[in-house]
């Protein structure tokens, strides 16, 4: 058992916790957008950044989904630092999904809703979950990340069809700003089509989709 | 044959001996890639040549960079009994003229760059004398090495061999005291013991990061899992920075012996050297380097017959600078994209394959061979309370002596760049030496006096980084500087998180507008608060530093932004945008090479007669200004 | 497109089929076809055993890599900081403007493909321009475009 501080309050948590599931734990709201539980984490939306102070007097900013609890720690959620990071992190996604509903929620709610930066169309934010969602659970493995830096962009190998999609929607399901979605009987992402469903498929995930189950099935 | 004990050693050294000092001339030509680069292929084959014809009874041998690029090819002459001369920006009929010329027992002294009476075998802590005596030598118009301003506040430790060593004859560094501290840490010392000699030394990590390596050695000796891994990083990515890769071609041995002696510290049986992919004669030089330790058995199975085994394998990058951090280079040895991850656990507890991993730089092997030779005491002598030892640097840009330095820590920048470097050419004023690559900053006139080592610079804005020295002069825009380092951020960040991805863009489209004449009040606030988000928010180091560049010479320089977003003007006269190419009609013959370079067909004019440029057909390409002979082209 | 799989599977086997070596198996596999085809890159993840997805994302995130024909030969321009301000980048310009391509391009004819590259490492000989294996230095942008003759 592992005793840490988290805004003011002493909270136990268990060996091998984060610092985010030790928050959410007792009810603690740190904003996310690349976690989902069921997945590995990613770090790389870095809105779940907290400050954090060890025993030893270390301070720094750290991504709480990734970062482990230790006996006394001291984390804050909300400083003035935090916000003024998450509030910058919510200005550049903004300028990057301007019409996105989730992000321009996520941008008000702190804020945030005239980007100083030119804006660009893009739907998705690229937190990787449903790279993660086709790896980790359905292991269909049939997308990826592709390119780098700013032509990162999520693609099945070629750009074509994805070949090894299994079908299970999972990545429709997890996906925080709808860029991925099932459209028809297509598992689409913007112009690039992963999946043509059989009308079968479509009923199945339809009904997860609908049924907000936890987490898609394997295979 | 098997090296098994330090009689079979001691053979190996004697051939080595002979090789490195024959019965006969030796001339030797600097053959790394800066040599390559200036023709000394040609040199070498042209004297290889003559000696094939048996004009010349003499050794052509090569070796790698003794750092004083700016005149390359640089082409040794060695005799047995004389002084050892070096010639500067030699051909291939040069080099023919001085063999006929050393043959004869002279030298060609306005071709001679230095001469040396002995050199240094750091190792063995002692000099070895080319002559007798320092008197009755003609040569003395000639420099003496010790006194050549270049050299003689040079300090020599990971670049012992570099220059007087030919790098694919593990017999010659053998012959300077290599594998025989190898020899002394397995059959004498106990792991425990090493890492204590190189915490107690000071040495701290050479690629940027500063690490104590000691500590880090324990800590993965410490750590739980097996197999244990030790890597080399050598994918130096700072532009302007080679000083990795000269160690590679010149003296490759000693980063394999430091490898070995890491693995037998630590407790590791597999190693890897990863190379970027951008330095193919270094992985040439590695590869017939690895081939030869392991032939005489100093590297593999049953290592100098005491048992213990070690491997290296050599790993191509693909072109990607964001694999010389740790994370992303350990993932692409797992087969995957170069993503660095979170380090809240440490890579000597879960690294490769999530096993102990214990990575360090090039140059920071390469020191380790003569710590364990000469002592923590006497490594730590050198340099300073807190950065023991020396540093390499590439000293390059506006600077006359561009080349490979090295010296102990504690040295001033002016020293470096007015007494190594010789100053700024073609009557230059100095303007600003960046440091520290894209996580660096510049340093301008009045912090010049700053001593080199891994806390001040840092306190000035800058930092050390992996010592790529890059000296600018009045002629360089600090804002397109800014731009430049925040082009080649975008162009290689990974693109996993968003204030990396997102911000070096929008900073990336801020420069932009700004050298384009489209800069605005608050940009240069907008540019402080991005590096804000960036050295908060980013993942890894390449983000939480890529503003330091652009908030450094927005910091010194802020006079040049505001006269870019302002008044719209350049002052350097570099960003194209905001430059005007005119004709002085004063000056301009008529000759009309500008009307020829031109791609635009913008200058018109007779022959003979003072010619004109039109602006509004001008792409600023600045060819005319190249071309012209007379001055007459302006730009401003 | 049918390509030669056996020699895809040589290349493979040259490096012991071993994973940690990918790159190095990609850029063996690219200079022979002198691009990395479609075909090579599913064979080189049936033989790793490693999804398509994967080998894909490598082969479009490392820079050394291409997945569409290159040019007869390589031209990197080295826009390394010491190159830079030494004229670098008019250098590129000029190659763009005389090849009609853009950096990361190849020439209609197949004859070159135009990249950059940061950095080489001659600080010392800036501007530097490399033509597959041949180094150039203290160029400008005359000297430049007299050099591609010589490559056919």
């Amino acid at each position: 058992m592992i005793t840490l501080t988290i805004d003011g309050r002493e909270i136990g948590a268990e060996e091998g916790w984060t610092v985010l599931k030790a928050a959410q734990n007792v009810g603690i709201e740190i904003p996310t957008l690349c976690y989902h539980e069921a997945l590995s984490s990613s770090g790389a939306c870095r809105l779940c950044s907290v400050e954090v102070t060890t025993k030893r007097g270390r301070n720094r900013i750290v991504a709480s989904c990734l970062y482990p609890v230790e006996e006394g720690l001291d984390v804050q959620t909300n400083s003035e630092k935090i916000r003024r990071l998450r509030r910058g992190l919510m200005e550049l996604l903004l300028a990057r999904c301007p019409n996105s509903q989730k992000i321009r929620d996520m941008a008000r709610h702190m804020g945030i809703t005239e980007p100083r930066f030119r804006l660009e169309g893009e739907e998705c934010i690229l937190c990787g979950l449903c790279v993660r969602v086709c790896q980790e659970i359905s292991e269909a493995n049939a997308i990826s990340a592709v390119n780098r830096g700013i032509k990162k962009e999520i693609a099945a190998p070629f750009y074509d069809l994805a070949e090894t999609c299994v079908g299970c929607g999972g990545c429709a399901y997890v996906c925080p700003t709808g860029a991925i979605r099932i459209d028809g009987n297509r598992i689409r992402l913007g112009d690039k089509i992963f999946k043509e469903l059989s009308p079968e498929e479509v009923k199945k995930v339809e009904e997860k989709l609908e049924a907000k189950e936890r987490v898609p099935e394997k295979g | 044959m098997k090296v098994k004990t330090r009689e079979d050693l001691d053979k190996l050294r004697q051939e080595g001996l002979k090789s490195l000092y024959p019965d006969k001339l030796k001339i030797t030509v600097g053959m790394a890639t800066c040599g390559i680069a200036t023709g000394a292929k040609r040199v070498f084959d042209a004297l290889a040549d003559e000696v094939e014809k048996g004009k010349f009874d003499v050794v052509v041998s090569q070796t790698g960079c003794i750092g004083y690029c700016q005149r390359e090819p640089l082409v040794d002459i060695l005799a047995p009994g004389r002084e050892r001369i070096y010639y500067k920006e030699v051909t291939p009929e040069k080099a023919v003229q001085l063999l006929d010329v050393s043959v004869a027992g002279e030298a060609k002294e306005d071709w001679a760059l230095f001469r040396m009476g002995g050199e240094e075998n750091l190792i063995e802590e002692r000099t070895i004398r080319y002559v007798e005596s320092q008197h009755g030598t003609r040569d003395n118009k000639i420099p003496q090495y010790k006194e050549f301003p270049f050299f003689e506040k040079q300090v020599k430790i990971a670049l012992r061999n570099c220059g007087f060593i030919d790098p694919e004859r593990i017999e010659e560094y053998i012959a300077k005291g290599g594998y025989y501290v190898l020899l002394k840490v397995l059959t004498e010392m106990g792991p425990e013991e090493v890492i204590e000699v190189v915490k107690r030394s000071g040495l701290r990590g050479r690629g940027g990061g500063g690490f104590p390596t000691g500590i880090k050695w324990a800590s993965c000796r410490n750590a739980h899992g097996e197999p244990k891994y030790i890597i080399c990083n050598a994918d130096e990515g700072d532009p302007g920075a080679y000083m990795d890769r000269s160690v590679l071609e010149g003296d490759p041995h000693s980063v394999i012996e430091g490898m070995i002696i890491g693995a037998y510290a630590i407790g590791s049986h597999e190693g890897f050297i990863y190379v970027r992919n951008e330095y193919p004669m270094a992985i040439k030089k590695l590869r017939i380097a690895l081939a030869q330790a392991e032939q005489y058995g100093l590297l593999g199975e049953d290592i100098l017959g005491t048992g213990f085994h070690f491997t290296i394998k050599i790993n191509r990058g693909g072109g990607a600078f964001v694999c010389g951090e740790s994370t992303a280079l350990m993932a692409s040895l797992e087969g995957k994209v170069g993503e660095p991850r979170a380090k809240y656990i440490h890579t000597v507890e879960r690294g490769l394959w999530d096993r102990p991993s214990n990575l360090n730089n090039v140059e920071t092997w390469a020191n380790v061979p003569p710590i364990m030779a000469r002592g923590a005491d006497w490594f730590s002598s050198i340099g300073t309370e807190n950065s023991k030892g020396t540093k390499v640097f590439s000293l390059v840009g506006n600077i006359n002596n561009t080349g490979l330095v090295e010296v102990p820590m504690g040295v001033s920048l002016r020293e470096i760049i007015y007494d190594i470097g010789g100053g700024i050419p073609d009557g230059k004023r100095f303007k600003a030496v960046q440091t520290g690559g894209p996580s660096g900053g510049c340093i301008p006139q009045e912090l010049i006096d700053l001593p080199v080592d891994f806390d001040r610079l840092t306190e000035a804005g800058s930092m050390m980084g992996s010592g790529g020295m890059i000296v600018m002069d009045e002629s360089a825009c600090m804002v397109d500087v800014a731009k430049y380092f925040v082009d080649f951020l975008q162009e290689e960040s990974c693109g996993k998180c968003v204030p990396c991805r997102e911000g070096i863009k929008r900073m990336h489209e801020i420069l932009e507008d700004i050298t384009t004449g489209k800069g605005k009040e608050g940009d240069v606030e907008l540019l402080e608060e991005i590096g804000f988000i960036l050295k908060e928010g980013a993942l890894c180091a390449l983000g939480s530093t890529a503003a330091n560049p652009v908030l450094s010479t927005i910091n010194y320089f802020r006079q040049e932004f505001d006269a870019h977003i302002r008044d719209k003007r350049c002052p350097a006269g570099v960003c194209s945008e905001l430059i005007t190419y005119s004709i002085d009609p004063e000056k301009c013959t008529g000759c009309g090479r500008c009307v020829k370079a031109c791609p635009a067909e913008a200058i018109v004019g007779e022959k003979k007669q003072p010619h004109s440029l039109a602006v509004e057909k001008c792409i600023k390409c600045g060819s005319c200004f190249e071309v012209c002979k007379f001055d007459a082209v302006i730009r401003q | 497109m049918e390509i030669n799989v056996s020699k895809v599977d040589g290349v493979i086997d040259s490096f012991g089929g071993d994973l940690s070596q990918l790159i190095g198996i990609l850029q063996d596999i690219q200079s022979h076809f002198n691009y990395l085809p479609r075909e090579a890159l599913v064979r080189v993840s049936e033989k790793l055993e490693i999804p398509i997805s994967q080998v894909y994302s490598v082969a479009t995130f490392f820079k050394a890599f291409s997945l569409k024909p290159r040019g007869r030969h390589q031209i990197n321009v080295c826009l390394g900081t010491a190159c830079h301000v030494r004229g670098g980048p008019r250098i590129l310009g000029k190659l763009e403007r005389d090849l009609k391509v853009e950096a990361g391009g190849t020439t209609e004819d197949l004859r070159f493909t135009l990249d950059s590259v940061r950095c080489l490492g001659c600080c010392s000989l800036g501007p530097v321009v490399v033509i597959d294996n041949d180094t150039y230095g203290r160029l400008n942008q005359e000297k430049v475009a007299k050099l591609l003759d010589q490559y056919e």
